[in-house]
């Protein structure tokens, strides 16, 4: 294990220096009264001095009594935006006298500008394990999504673990943290005590190490990492949600009919906000318009949720119509059908749905609701 | 932890880019009833050829309109020609409806699983077809034809609204013909004139000449229709794993990207739409999923 520290003073390096190799520095920052991920100018940017109140329906950020940089957890956004913009093109297709170009045709080889090289920068392990999912939703096979593709290659991390749990998470249960275990090229650990400030670091690629080599760090002591495995034993013990895994896919699947399906969707206003905060949501629609000439028609690709009408439609009607069906398609998909599909659950106890949720509804309460009352 | 594909193997190769759709040009459309219609395509950008198995569809894009999920309704033999059967219902059928000789279609395909036709060797047949679900499986039925000393029994039961709702006109008439396929045509309601079955395409099973235990079963229709089917079949004595049904789902991408195929755990436009009817079963009873 490579392990050193650095003082607080050197994370202004690290950007700097990733900056200066080339990346576009993406990281946490404060906005609209909200934590999101956009562009660091320069370490300045992070969101110092401030954390957040999460509960169901609920997120206020607050300032703190001292200088932590990365005291907070999880905000609306995911690093899915960078990977899986929100809206993006698929392709123009061209109409001329001619006729119809297809980007497919001969005449028109396709012009790429080379991808952005990202760094994302204070990335938290639940996060982590939501990018490793989206990685094998796009890149698994047996069809690769190249738009994913072009804008994951190379992608640099830099995780953060986490040092304290937020108010709706649950990663100890979904064993996806708090600490960061792998798919980063290097994860920080934040220690603020009365009189010292710095960062443990864990270089977890060669490339990781190279980029350390301009920050001024010496190496981890048993002690240091002592107070990490500390640091992250607390957090587990702060976090009050839980989620029981064991047999939970069976469980769902022979519970399609369970009454609870029809209270929750008493509650549930099918407005999509928990698939739009999910950081491993991966549903997609596609729009086809066309210039006003009609000369020019571009096929755009947009999340979209499986709690609308329109996902199911098929000519006839929708197949999931009541508000029952798409709330059970949604939570059976991420924690029973996804490990069918793609080996893992499609949680990963970030708690952003429970926290978005205008109505406040807890993903991990109806979980537990289902299971404690099995037929 | 999921663990993530190996990033560096996985080259970027526009070429096989599966968003992309290629080029068709319309060669033929011919009006099989009042609403629906075949066209014949052939490749106009770099493709030659274009090989499918029956069973499988492709994403038909319309210029500026929208791509939709179409199967391929023609001969496997002639790979030469692309041939769809649409049903015109809504906007992006309508638009395909407008197209004539020499207009371009975005072709990407083929897609999804196959009729497992080789598996019945040796076995009677039976296609269960409910309307424009006979599109699905006219390749088959081209393909057993072809090798009509294969099988056993040969039995096609079409249901569809009303006489002049029947698609394949002539080839059901030629294969009508013949005395080594049974062909019964029912319809909804019938008007004068009509000499065939009236009634619900499941009334035919029953009495339908196959032997149950040796049998291999094709179902295509709507999903109400394949409910009934497979129960009929099963009644007969037709083994759930013999019986294999096409499912719709509504479709954004076909390369399972998008999620919106999802029926409970598989994925329709690539682990279907042709599923062996026991590893569906469950899913197909319950509603909505
Ligand atoms: C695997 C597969 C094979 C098919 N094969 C054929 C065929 O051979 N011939 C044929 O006529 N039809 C076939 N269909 C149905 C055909 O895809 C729909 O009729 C078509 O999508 C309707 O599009 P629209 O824009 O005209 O209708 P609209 O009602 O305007 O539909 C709007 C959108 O809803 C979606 N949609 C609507 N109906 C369906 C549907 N039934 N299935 C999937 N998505 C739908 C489409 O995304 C469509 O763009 C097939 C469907 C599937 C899934
Ligand atoms: S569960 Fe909550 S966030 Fe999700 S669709 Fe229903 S009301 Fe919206
Ligand atoms: S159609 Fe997009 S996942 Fe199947």
């Amino acid at each position: 294990m490579k392990n050193f520290i650095f003082e607080r003073a050197e994370l202004d390096n690290l950007v700097e220096t990733l900056k200066r190799r080339g990346f576009k520095v993406i990281g946490p920052t404060v906005r609209d009264s909200a934590i999101i991920y956009d562009e660091l100018t320069d370490a300045n940017d992070l969101p110092i001095g401030w954390t957040d109140e999460q509960t169901n329906g609920t997120y206020r950020l607050k300032r703190r009594d001292d200088a932590a940089v990365f005291a907070w957890t999880v905000g609306p956004q995911s690093w899915k935006k960078f990977l899986f913009p929100p809206i993006q093109k698929i392709f123009a297709t061209h109409r001329s006298t001619k006729g119809l170009d297809f980007p497919n045709s001969k005449k028109q080889a396709p012009q790429e500008s080379p991808p952005i090289k990202y760094a994302f920068f204070g990335v938290r392990s639940c996060e982590l394990n939501a990018i490793a999912i989206q990685d094998k939703v796009f890149l698994g096979g047996p069809f690769i999504d190249p738009l994913y593709q072009r804008k994951r290659t190379g992608v640099f991390i830099v995780a953060i673990n986490c040092n304290q749990a937020g108010g709706t998470c649950f990663c100890a249960s979904m064993n996806t943290g708090p600490k960061a275990t792998t798919g980063f090229d290097l994860a920080l650990t934040e220690i603020l005590s009365d009189k010292h400030h710095y960062f443990v670091v864990e270089a977890g690629t060669e490339l990781g190490e190279d980029i350390l080599k301009n920050v001024k760090c010496t190496k981890a002591t048993e002690e240091n990492l002592a107070t990490i495995k500390n640091i992250t034993e607390q957090t587990v013990t702060q976090m009050s949600r839980s989620l029981d895994t064991a047999n939970l896919k069976n469980i769902l699947y022979q519970s399609s009919e369970h009454p609870r399906w029809e209270r929750t969707a008493s509650l549930c206003l099918t407005c999509t906000n928990c698939t739009m905060v999910c950081p491993t949501c991966f549903c997609a629609t596609v729009e086809d318009v066309t210039d006003l000439a009609g000369k020019q028609a571009d096929r755009i690709r947009k999340w979209d949720s499986c709690f609308t009408l329109d996902f199911s439609y098929i000519h006839g009607g929708s197949v999931r119509t009541s508000t029952k069906a798409r709330y059970r398609q949604w939570m059976t998909h991420k924690l029973a059908s996804w490990v069918d599909q793609f080996g893992t659950f499609g949680c990963v106890g970030c708690g952003r749905c429970i926290t978005w949720c205008p109505v406040g509804i807890d993903i991990t309460e109806e979980a537990r609701a289902i299971r404690e009352n099995q037929p | 932890m999921a663990t993530a594909p190996d990033l560096q193997s996985l080259k970027v190769d526009y070429k096989r880019n599966p968003m992309l759709p290629w080029p068709f040009q319309i060669r033929r459309v011919k009006h099989e009833t009042e609403d629906t219609f075949t066209i014949e395509l052939q490749p106009s950008g770099d493709l030659e050829e274009f090989t499918f198995q029956p069973g499988q569809f492709n994403m038909v894009y319309v210029y500026g309109v929208g791509e939709i999920p179409i199967s391929i309704s023609g001969d496997p033999a002639n790979p030469r020609t692309l041939v769809h059967t649409t049903r015109a219902v809504g906007s992006v059928t309508k638009a395909m409806d407008k197209m004539r000789r020499g207009d371009i279609l975005g072709i990407r395909g083929p897609y999804g699983t196959p009729w497992p036709i080789d598996h019945a060797n040796g076995q009677d047949v039976v296609f269960v077809a409910g309307g424009i679900g006979l599109a699905p499986l006219r390749p088959v039925l081209y393909e057993v034809v072809a090798q009509r000393e294969r099988y056993g029994k040969v039995v096609l039961l079409y249901g569809t609204r009303t006489p002049s709702d029947v698609l394949f006109r002539q080839e059901l008439e030629n294969w009508r013909a013949r005395f080594d396929l049974e062909i019964y045509v029912t319809v909804d309601r019938a008007m004068s004139g009509w000499r065939g079955n009236v009634g619900v395409v499941t009334n035919l099973i029953s009495r339908a000449p196959f032997d149950p235990r040796n049998t291999m079963a094709f179902v295509c229709g709507p999903e109400v229709m394949m409910r009934f089917t497979t129960m009929e079949l099963h009644k007969r004595g037709v083994d759930n794993e013999h019986i294999f049904v096409s499912m719709e789902r509504n479709m954004k991408c076909a390369i399972g990207l998008c999620g919106h195929c999802q029926f409970g755990s598989v994925f329709v436009c690539k682990d279907g739409p042709v599923f062996r009817y026991s590893q569906i079963k469950d899913m197909l009873v319950k509603w909505e999923i």
